[in-house]
C-alpha cells in the first residue's frame, strides 16, 4: 500500500492498534510471574491470606469474642487435642485458630496502609527533591538522615508511648520513619533519570515540570518503588507484631500476632503452641512477601534483561 | 536596544538574518549547598561554559559548529533552543527577542525551534511507545482530534522512513539508527522552522551516520528548514554546513563559509583541528600539527587570547593580556586572533 500525504487506509487501523494499558500491563506480568515458581508460590500465599483476613468471620470455627474458660490451655490436634479446637486454647480458653485468622486482619492492614501512606509521602517528596535540588533537597534529605540515625524499633516505640496505643497512631508511628527509604530511592532514582535526554526533549516540546516527573519520570522508576513497596511489607507487619508484643500496638481487644505471642510467653514450657502458632503463622506470610518482593525484582529489573543494545 | 532589520519600513524575515544571538553568555553556577555553607567558607564555581558569543543563522542555511568536546558547542545549542537560561546577551528569533520568554511566547518559540538529541538511547522515554513519544509534540502544536494524530503519527515516520505499523513498539525494539529517525519525528512533528542538531550522528554506525544526514539534509530541502549542526566530526561538518563556526573554550574562534574554513583557515586553533582531518589520498594529507597540552578549564579560563596557551604561533605578551575580538578579515571570514 501506500501513504499519500499521509492518508493511510482505514483498513489498516486495526493492524496498527494496539492498546497498551493496565490491564494488559498486568497480565504480562501475571504471565513472567507465572514463570518464577518462587514469586508464584509467594504470591499465591498471599492472596491466601488476604482471602483468610477478608473472610474471617465465615471461617473461623468460632466468635472472636468466644472465650470458654473451662476449655484452657488445650493441646493442637497434633499435641492430643480435640478437632473442637484444632490449634488448641490459650490461658483463657480462646480458640487459638479462630484469634490467628482474625490476627491477619490488622497485621495484613498495617502493612499495606503503611506501605501505601509512606511510599506517596517518599515517592512525592523524593520527585521534588531530586528534581529540584536546591535548598528543598537539601532540608528533606538531612531531615531523612536524622530519622535514619534512630533504630526504627526503639524510634516507633518512643512515638506509640507518646501518643498511645490505637489503630491510626500504630500507622502513625510506623510510617513516621518508613517513607525515608522510599525518599532516598525514589530521589536517587530521579536524580539519574532527570539528566536523560528525554527529560530535555519534554521539556523541549514545552511540557510542564510536573507532567515531566508524572508522566516522563515516574513510569520508568515505577517498578523500583513497586519492589520496595513489597519488601518493606513483610517489615512492617513485623514491625507491627513487635510493637503489638510489647503491648504498644493496637489495643488489647483486637487480636494481633503480636500480642498472641506475647499471651504465650509465660506458658512457653507447658504450652508452647500459644507463642509458637501465631509466630509460624506470621513467618510464613513474611517469607511469601519477601519471595514475592525479590521475584518480582528479577522480572522487572531491567537491568538483568536484555534491553535491545543498551 | 536592538533594532529589527527592516527592509522598505517592512521586516525583512526572507534574506534578513534569522536568528542573531548576541553577547551570549552561559555561566553553569555549582553553589555549595547550605550545609556546606554554614560549615565551610567554600566558593561557588563558575563554569564558563559559552562566554560572549554573538553570531547570526541565515533563514535555510546550515550552521556547523565544531570545537572539541567541552569546548560549550552543545551549550550553545541548548540555550538557543531554551533548554538552559541564559545568564546574559540576547537570543532574537526573526526579530523577536525571545531570550526571557515565557509562558505562552516560549511555548510558541518551542514550536518553532527543536532539537535532535546526540544520544537515541537516552532521549526516548523507554516506557513510551513511538505514538505516545509522537503524540506529545502534536497535542503541543495542537493537533487535538486522535484520528488526525494518528494520520500525522503515520505521516512522519513514514516520512523519517520508519513503517507506520511500528507505532505502539517501544525504543528497544528499534536499532540506534531508527532511534535517531524516531528522535527526528518527534522535532518535526512540532512542524519547526529551526532545529538544533545536537551531534545527532556520531553516536551511530558510520554506514547508518550517512543515512541519517541525508536525511537530515531532504528534510531541510522539503520543508525549508534551518540548522544549527553541532558535531566534532570534521568532515560531516563539511559536507552538511553552509558555514561554519568553530569554539574553543567558550568562545567562537573563527566562522566563515565553509570553503573558506577547509581552505583557507586563519585561526591556529582552526588549522591544528584541520590537520587532524584523516584521508586516503597522501597527497591532500596535511602537515599534522600537535598542540600541547590540554584544554584550560572553563572555570578558570586564561587571561587574554583563550588559546594562547596552547597557541604555536603567539606574538608574545599581546596573546596571553588582551583578548582578541572576533573581526571580519575577509568578506564573511570572522576571526579572533591578533595575527590579523
Amino acid at each position: 500500500m501506500t501513504i499519500k500525504n499521509g492518508i493511510v487506509p482505514a483498513k489498516y487501523y486495526e493492524v496498527s492498534y494496539k492498546k497498551s494499558n493496565l490491564i494488559t500491563n498486568l497480565l504480562s506480568l501475571l504471565g513472567k510471574i507465572k514463570k518464577h515458581p518462587t514469586a508464584l508460590i509467594g504470591m499465591l500465599t498471599i492472596i491466601a491470606y488476604i482471602l483468610m483476613a477478608v473472610f474471617a468471620p465465615f471461617i473461623s470455627p468460632y466468635s472472636v469474642k468466644y472465650s470458654d474458660l473451662s476449655a484452657r490451655l488445650l493441646p493442637p490436634v497434633w499435641s492430643g487435642g480435640t478437632w473442637a479446637h484444632p490449634l488448641g486454647t490459650d490461658q483463657v480458653g480462646r480458640d487459638l485458630l479462630t484469634q490467628i485468622i482474625y490476627g491477619s486482619r490488622i497485621s495484613i492492614l498495617v502493612g499495606f496502609l503503611t506501605v501505601l501512606i509512606s511510599a506517596s509521602i517518599g515517592t512525592f517528596l523524593g520527585a521534588i527533591a531530586g528534581y529540584y535540588r536546591g535548598t528543598v533537597d537539601t532540608v528533606i534529605s538531612r531531615f531523612a538522615d536524622f530519622l535514619l540515625s534512630f533504630p526504627f524499633l526503639i524510634f516507633a516505640v518512643g512515638v506509640m508511648a507518646v501518643l498511645g496505643p490505637g489503630f491510626w497512631n500504630l500507622i502513625l508511628a510506623l510510617t513516621f520513619k518508613s517513607w525515608v527509604e522510599f525518599f532516598r530511592l525514589v530521589r536517587g532514582e530521579v536524580l539519574e533519570e532527570k539528566n536523560k535526554e528525554y527529560v530535555e526533549a519534554a521539556q523541549a516540546l514545552g511540557r510542564s515540570n510536573g507532567a515531566i516527573i508524572v508522566s516522563e519520570i515516574l513510569p520508568n522508576i515505577f517498578q523500583s518503588i513497586f519492589v520496595l513497596a513489597t519488601l518493606r511489607m513483610g517489615y512492617m507487619i513485623i514491625m507491627e507484631a513487635s510493637l503489638s508484643y510489647l503491648g504498644l500496638g493496637v489495643p488489647p481487644d483486637i487480636p494481633t500476632w503480636g500480642s498472641l505471642i506475647n499471651s504465650g510467653r509465660n506458658h512457653i514450657f507447658d504450652a508452647y503452641w500459644i507463642s509458637t502458632l501465631p509466630g509460624i503463622a506470621l513467618v510464613i506470610l513474611v517469607l511469601s512477601i519477601n519471595l514475592f518482593g525479590e521475584g518480582l525484582r528479577d522480572i522487572l529489573d531491567p537491568r538483568l534483561k536484555v534491553e535491545g543494545s543498551e | 536596544m536592538y533594532k529589527v532589520p527592516l527592509k522598505d519600513g517592512v521586516l525583512d524575515m526572507e534574506n534578513g538574518t534569522f536568528i542573531q544571538i548576541k553577547n551570549l553568555k552561559k555561566y553553569f553556577i555549582e553553589e555549595p549547598d547550605l550545609l556546606m555553607k554554614l560549615v565551610t567558607k567554600k566558593k561557588k564555581r563558575v563554569v564558563k561554559a559559552v562566554d560572549d558569543i554573538s553570531l547570526d543563522i541565515n533563514k535555510g542555511e546550515t550552521l556547523g559548529l565544531v570545537g572539541e568536546s567541552g569546548c560549550g558547542k552543545t551549550t550553545l545549542g541548548r540555550t538557543i533552543v531554551r533548554l538552559y537560561e541564559p545568564t546574559e546577551g540576547k537570543i532574537i528569533f526573526k526579530g523577536e527577542d525571545i531570550t526571557e520568554a515565557r509562558g505562552e511566547k516560549l511555548k510558541e518559540y518551542r514550536k518553532k525551534a527543536q532539537i535532535i538529541f546526540q544520544n537515541p538511547y537516552s532521549s526516548l522515554n523507554p516506557r513510551k511507545t513511538v505514538r505516545q513519544i509522537l503524540s506529545v509534540p502534536l497535542i503541543a502544536s495542537g493537533v487535538k482530534d486522535p484520528h488526525e494524530r494518528e494520520e500525522r503519527i503515520m505521516y512522519l515516520l513514514n516520512r523519517v522512513g520508519l513503517n507506520y505499523r511500528q507505532m505502539d513498539s517501544y525504543p528497544h525494539e528499534f536499532s540506534g539508527g531508527q532511534r535517531q529517525r524516531i528522535g527526528i519525528a518527534r522535532a518535526l512533528a512540532m512542524s519547526p522552522e529551526f532545529i538544533v542538531a545536537d551531534e545527532p550522528v556520531s553516536a551511530l554506525d558510520v554506514s547508518i551516520q550517512a543515512q541519517i544526514i541525508n536525511l537530515l539534509e531532504e528534510l531541510k530541502e522539503e520543508l525549508n528548514l534551518t540548522y544549527l549542526f553541532i558535531a566534532h566530526d570534521l568532515s560531516v561538518v563539511y559536507h552538511v554546513s553552509d558555514r561554519v563556526a568553530v569554539m574553543y573554550l567558550g568562545k567562537i574562534v573563527e566562522m566563515g563559509k565553509t570553503e573558506d574554513i577547509f581552505f583557507n583557515p586563519l585561526h591556529p586553533y582552526t588549522k591544528a583541528l584541520l590537520s587532524a582531518i584523516p584521508s586516503i589520498d597522501k597527497s591532500k594529507r596535511r602537515e599534522r600539527i600537535i598542540l600541547e597540552g590540554t584544554v584550560p578549564s572553563p572555570v578558570n579560563p586564561p587571561k587574554g587570547c583563550r588559546f594562547s596557551t596552547r597557541c604555536f604561533v603567539k606574538k608574545g605578551k599581546m596573546c596571553e593580556e588582551e583578548e582578541p575580538e572576533l573581526k571580519e578579515v575577509e568578506k564573511g571570514h570572522f576571526v579572533a586572533c591578533h595575527l590579523y
